[in-house]
Order: C-alpha cells, then structure tokens, then sequence
C-alpha cells in the first residue's frame, strides 16, 4: 500500500482520531478553482482526499456528483488532466493522500498499466473504481500494485457473510463501507445500522475502515466517526460548488468549500472515540 | 476447426465473458444481485414448468411461431438469392421485445420480486415491458431521457394506458443511455423488491446470456421453418443491430451451421466518420466499458462516451451487445452498416413490394440484403429479421421524406 496513505492512518490512530475524507470532482468548476479548491482541503481540516474524475455515464452517483461531473467535462475535464491537476498539487502538498474515484473506461482506454505508472508520478496513493468490482479487477490490482498504489475496494449493505472475505481478501488501502443502497449522495444514512457495519468488517479485518455515500451532516459524521476510522463526504461539499457556480460567483467556491470541510472536519475529529474500539481486533 | 468455434455453443463463460468481452462491471451494490440473478436463472432454464409455462404464453399471448415468409416481389427485384422475411413484427406490441420480456417477467415473479423497472429509447421496449407488466399485475417504471419523450410520443401514451409510469430522465444528454444509467441507479437504490428489466443483450453477466435465450426462440422457429420449406440451411441471415437482441436470436442458433453466413446491420446514421454521427459501434467504436461489460462503443479519447445519431431511435445505442463484439472478433459473423437515407429507401421499396411497412431498424438490414442476395446468387436464401412493424414511425419517415401529418 502506498506509504502515505499508511502514514496518515497511523498518525491518527495513534491520537485515536478518525479521518475526514474529502471528494471533490476533478476541475470543478474549472482547473484553476479546482486546484485552489483541493490546495484548501487539507489547510480546513481534510485528512484524505478523494479526487473523482470525469466520465459521462456515472452510475452510481446521484444529482449533485453527476453535475459536477458534467461541469468538469465542460471545463475540459478528463483522466489526464485529473493526474495533471494533482501533480500540481504535488508541488506543494506531499503529505495529504489522495485517493481517485472514477468508472472504469477512462482507465481501460489509458490502458491499465500506463494508467497505474502516470497516477504514480502524478502522487497518486490509491484508486476507487466503482464499476470495477473483484471479479473484475485482478489485472488492474496487478498493475497498481507494482506502483504501490492501493486498490480500495467497497462493501455494502447487500454485502452478506460469504461475500466479505471474497471483498477483503484482495482490498487494500482501507475498506470503503458503502452505507446506503443507493447512489451518491441521495439517501441519508441511518447511523446505527451502518456503525453496526463497520463493527462485523472491523472483525474480519485489520485494514481502516471509511463510512461513505449517506454523509451530509456534521450529526451523522460524528456518530460515525466514534467507530469507522474515516469518514467520506462529497455530495454536501460538490453542493457548495454548484451553488457558488449557480450564484455566479465561482471565485467564492473555494473558500465556501472549506467552510463546509471545517464543519464537518471538527464534527469527526472531535467524536468520542473509545480506545478499546482501536484494539477490538488486538 | 478452430478452438473458438468449438466452444461457441458454451459461451459466456462462467466469469460472463465471451472472450474478452463482457464481464459483470458493476458497483458493488448490484454484484449480490448479478449472482443472485444468475442462480435464479440457471435454475429457472433447467425446470421444465418454466420453459412450459414461457412457451405457452409465446403462443396464445405474443402469437408465436412467427411466419417464415417469402418475400418474392423484393426477391426478383434484387435478382439472387431468395429473401425470406422472419416476420417478429406481427408478434403482440409489433416487435420482438416481448420475447425478452416475457421471459425476464416470469423470472421476476419466481424470484419473488414485485416492481419492475426499464429502460426505453423508442419506447417499444418501454412498451413491450408495459404489457407484460400490465398482464401480470406488476408495477412498472420506465426510465425515458426526455429528449426521447419528445419524439416517441405515442409510444409514451401507450406505456401510460397499460398502466407504467414512464420517469422522464434528464441527465446527461437524454437519451437512451442515460435512461440505461437511471434505470440502473434505481436498481442500486431499491435492491430488495426490484427486478430490472433489460432490453437488449447489453447490462452484466447474466444479462447478455439470458436475454439471447429469451430471443434465440426466433433463430429456433427460423432454422426449422427454413428446412421445411427449402429442405435445407439458408445460406446466410442478416439483422439490424442495435444493441442487437433480435440480431443475437436470429444468429445464435446458426453459430455452428458454419455453412450459414452471419450478416449484422448497425446504423450509419449520416456516415460513419469522426463526426460520430452513427450508432455503429462495431464500424466505428472501439472496446470499452460501460452498463456492465466490456464491448465497442462509441467514444473519445478519454473514454467518454458519445451520443451517436441514427434516424432509427432504436438503434440509436452507443454500445453493443458484447457477443456480437466476439463474433465480430473471431470473425464469424460480418458487420455491415446503412445510412438513414439507405434505410429510408428500404422502408419505403418493403411497403411498396411486399405490403409491409417495417420498423427503420428493420430497415437497415432491409437496406442490406439486397447486397447479399446479389453476392449469394440465384438458388441460395436469405433469412432476414423483419424484426418490428413501422407504425410507429411514420412521424419520422413523413419528417425525414418533407411530409407533415396532420
Ligand atoms: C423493431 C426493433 N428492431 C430492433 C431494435 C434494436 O434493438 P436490438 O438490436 O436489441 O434488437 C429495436 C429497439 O427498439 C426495435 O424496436
């Protein structure tokens, strides 16, 4: 696994903080408020970030990551120009991860391996690809892992007993909890059923697990950050994209973005954490 | 005879591929279904009351066996092989969509499920789905991109009167395609009691497989009828692809008659080229991934997809099903195109010899035939797959042809 990713989740356990993970679309609403947006996220409290890019059939996201998507394509987005923009981000920020989120044909047609060696360089630590699920993604996990960059993979609520040890066997990184059966974004998660989740993945393996896909409010990030050891948001910060970009004021989306990212960020740093909960498999 | 035709008949393999093709790319969410979906189906093939309870409504409720006809009037117009017409388009709904949906409805309700959902471009899959719906009390939504609601808007009102509620899809460019990804976020979102509907040989593992299964009724009927009648094979069969289930049920049965010659007929739409202003995604795509497996499709660099444009909606698909990208690969069958103008002409030239106005899909195949029939020569046949009626495009043929209707 990429060594800052393991370094981030190391440092905070050992303060027995769970993480904020942070997604933003790739140039949205456009390259250069993209990278003030991404250059903002760690300073507002982001620990990981999740960096998406473009394609124009993403199935499993709701409204408000398919218009940031559709912006970032208007604006000239693609895979390349995501590695593009991240290696900018490189120049002044080595510690933060990032971790990009995608479908599957932008990397098919960059070709796997060329794929796993360009978000090398570009300071790429993991991937997510959503339709790519284990049956499907031993070539890409070949390819990644000869650059060390971490194949994230997810499990969900239809996730039954026999299926997790298939999911966990080939995951690393962290292990992505999907809370809702949905799209991004769309339902709001149901705190107790998903704490529950992260509770039966923890005891079957030793790799972080990061609570995503329902999270809007600093209500929920906090009760999910007492037990997962990170915590994704996206919809709620893309929102604030769209409503700086609706309001034609899109100089104003970076900082409204980090307004948001501290909310939240506060909200999962500052949950009561148990350290016995960090030890429940030691 | 090489390893690859050996094993057609076993195709897709246990991992949903045919060769590299096809695959079950979906989000995690679905796969626990995709699986579920398959053991219901494995189990579903093996029992005979299925299969008794399908053909029974194949009969008495779509009307089946279709006709094998001859088509002598457009036989002697092209002077060569004799053209036989697969009649799908007098099947119940006016196209062979309800095959497909009869078979996935009945597996549905086996399976426990209560509320059905679909994707529609030209709404006949839309209404197909509708019908079966409506006769076995199921509720139904259809995903539509609205642009599409626009243009097919009889169809719309049908689905309506059979009691669907057709869900107008915005996103993206609205159109088939995004009506495909709605319906599938949908599906992700009410996991526990929806079945999902597909309409044609496209989506994850099993879906390419059991909608071909579903189809290939046409291609069984076909063979046989055609040994009644010539007393042997045809010598070739030809079928409009879009996403290319009533080319896949025609073809499948044939896939070992390796006397029979395999033609599909993708849509050209205003020539195949770098404006990608066609639907052909074998003639002008390339392999990628999108709805599920890996097939050609039409798109860019990056791997973003393109609309494409064909007159015909139906065919209007980026992708294609992934076993017409393996038959394309190992070569056994060939994929030739038609223009919207050649399909024109044939929808017009079908009316005026046979007394048969067929879907503009069928047309392109139709825009074909003649081609192979000339290259055949006198004594061989031709089956072709009138796969629909062309009532339902009359608007669009009087459009395109400068007519107004009132
Ligand atoms: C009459 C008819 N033929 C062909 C098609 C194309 O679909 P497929 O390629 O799956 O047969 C359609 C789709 O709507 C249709 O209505």
């Amino acid at each position: 696994m990429s060594e800052r990713l393991a370094a981030r989740f190391a440092a905070l356990r050992a303060q027995n903080r769970a993480a904020l993970i942070a997604y933003v679309m790739a140039d949205d609403p456009n390259p250069d408020v993209s990278l003030d947006i991404l250059r903002a996220l760690p300073q507002a409290g982001a620990d990981i970030i999740e960096l998406g890019f473009p394609f124009t059939d993403p199935m499993a996201d709701g409204p408000s990551i398919q218009r940031a998507g559709l912006r970032s394509l208007k604006a000239g987005g693609s895979l390349k120009r995501t590695l593009a923009l991240l290696a900018k981000f490189r120049e002044e920020d080595q510690a933060t991860p990032v971790i990009l989120m995608g479908y599957a044909n932008p990397i098919e047609q960059m070709g796997y391996a060329d794929f796993a060696a360009a978000a090398k360089f570009a300071g790429a630590d993991g991937l997510i690809a959503v339709d790519i699920p284990p049956e499907e993604d031993s070539p890409l996990r070949a390819a990644l892992q000869n650059e060390n960059i971490a194949l994230i993979r997810m499990a969900t609520p239809t996730t039954d007993a026999a299926r997790l040890p298939k999911i966990l066997e080939g995951a690393s990184g962290f292990v992505y909890y999907v809370s809702v059966t949905g799209v991004t974004g769309a339902k709001a998660i149901g705190p107790a059923a998903a704490r529950e989740a992260v509770q039966r993945i923890k005891r079957a393996t030793d790799l972080p697990v990061a609570v995503g896909f329902g999270v809007r409010d600093a209500e929920s990030a906090r009760a999910i950050a007492e037990v997962a050891d990170a915590v994704v948001v996206g919809s709620a910060f893309v929102d604030e994209i769209a409503k700086a970009v609706d309001a034609d004021r899109i100089q104003d989306a970076p900082q409204n973005v980090a307004h948001k990212v501290k909310l939240l960020a506060d909200a999962v740093h500052g949950a009561a954490r148990t350290a016995q909960q960090e030890s429940a498999r030691a | 005879m090489p390893d690859d035709l050996r094993t057609w008949r076993n195709l897709p393999d246990e991992n949903g591929r045919f060769g590299e093709f096809g695959g079950r790319y979906v989000a995690e969410t679905l796969m626990p279904l995709v699986h579920d979906l398959e053991r219901a189906y494995r189990e579903a093939k093996a029992s005979n009351e299925f299969r008794a309870e399908l053909d029974a409504f194949l009969r008495d409720y779509v009307g089946r066996p279709s006709p094998l006809y001859f088509a002598e009037r457009l036989t002697a117009h092209y002077g060569g092989a004799k053209i036989y017409f697969k009649r799908e388009e007098l099947n119940h709904t006016g196209a062979h969509k309800i095959n497909n949906c009869l078979g996935q409805i009945l597996l549905a309700m086996r399976m426990g499920k209560t509320r059905i959902i679909a994707e529609t471009g030209a709404g006949q899959h839309g209404v197909a789905t509708a019908t079966v719906c409506a006769r076995f009390g199921l509720p139904c939504t259809v995903f539509m991109g609205a642009v599409d609601i626009e243009r097919q808007k009889p169809n719309v009102f049908r689905m309506r009167l059979l009691g669907a509620e057709v869900r107008p899809v915005t996103s993206g460019a609205a159109t088939l395609k995004d009506a495909m990804n709605e319906a599938l976020r949908d599906w992700v979102t009410n996991v526990e009691n929806t079945f999902y509907i597909i309409g044609t040989v496209a989506g994850p593992h099993p879906y390419p497989e059991l909608v071909r299964d579903f189809q290939s009724v046409i291609g069984h009927e076909a063979r046989a009828q055609h040994i009644e009648k010539e007393g042997k094979l045809p010598d070739a069969v030809i079928a409009c692809v879009g996403g290319g289930s009533n080319a896949i049920g025609l073809f499948h049965p044939f896939l070992q008659d390796e006397s029979v010659a395999i033609y599909g007929v993708e849509a050209a739409g205003r020539g195949i080229d770098d404006r990608f202003e066609h639907s052909a995604a074998i003639g002008g795509g390339r392999p990628g991934v999108l709805h599920g497996n890996r097939t050609y499709l039409l798109q860019n660099e990056d791997g973003q997809i393109l609309e494409g444009h064909s007159i015909s909606a139906g065919l209007d698909y980026p992708g294609v099903g992934p076993e017409h990208a393996y038959l394309h690969s190992i070569g056994r069958a060939t994929y030739l195109s038609a223009t919207d103008d050649e399909a024109l002409a044939a929808f017009q030239l079908c009316g005026q010899l046979e007394g048969i106005l067929p879907a503009l899909e069928s047309a392109h195949a139709l825009a074909r035939v003649g081609d192979v029939a000339k290259q055949l020569g006198a004594g061989k046949s031709i089956i072709l797959n009138l796969s629909g009626r062309g009532d339902k495009d009359i608007f669009t043929v009087a459009d395109a042809l400068g007519t107004t209707l009132a």
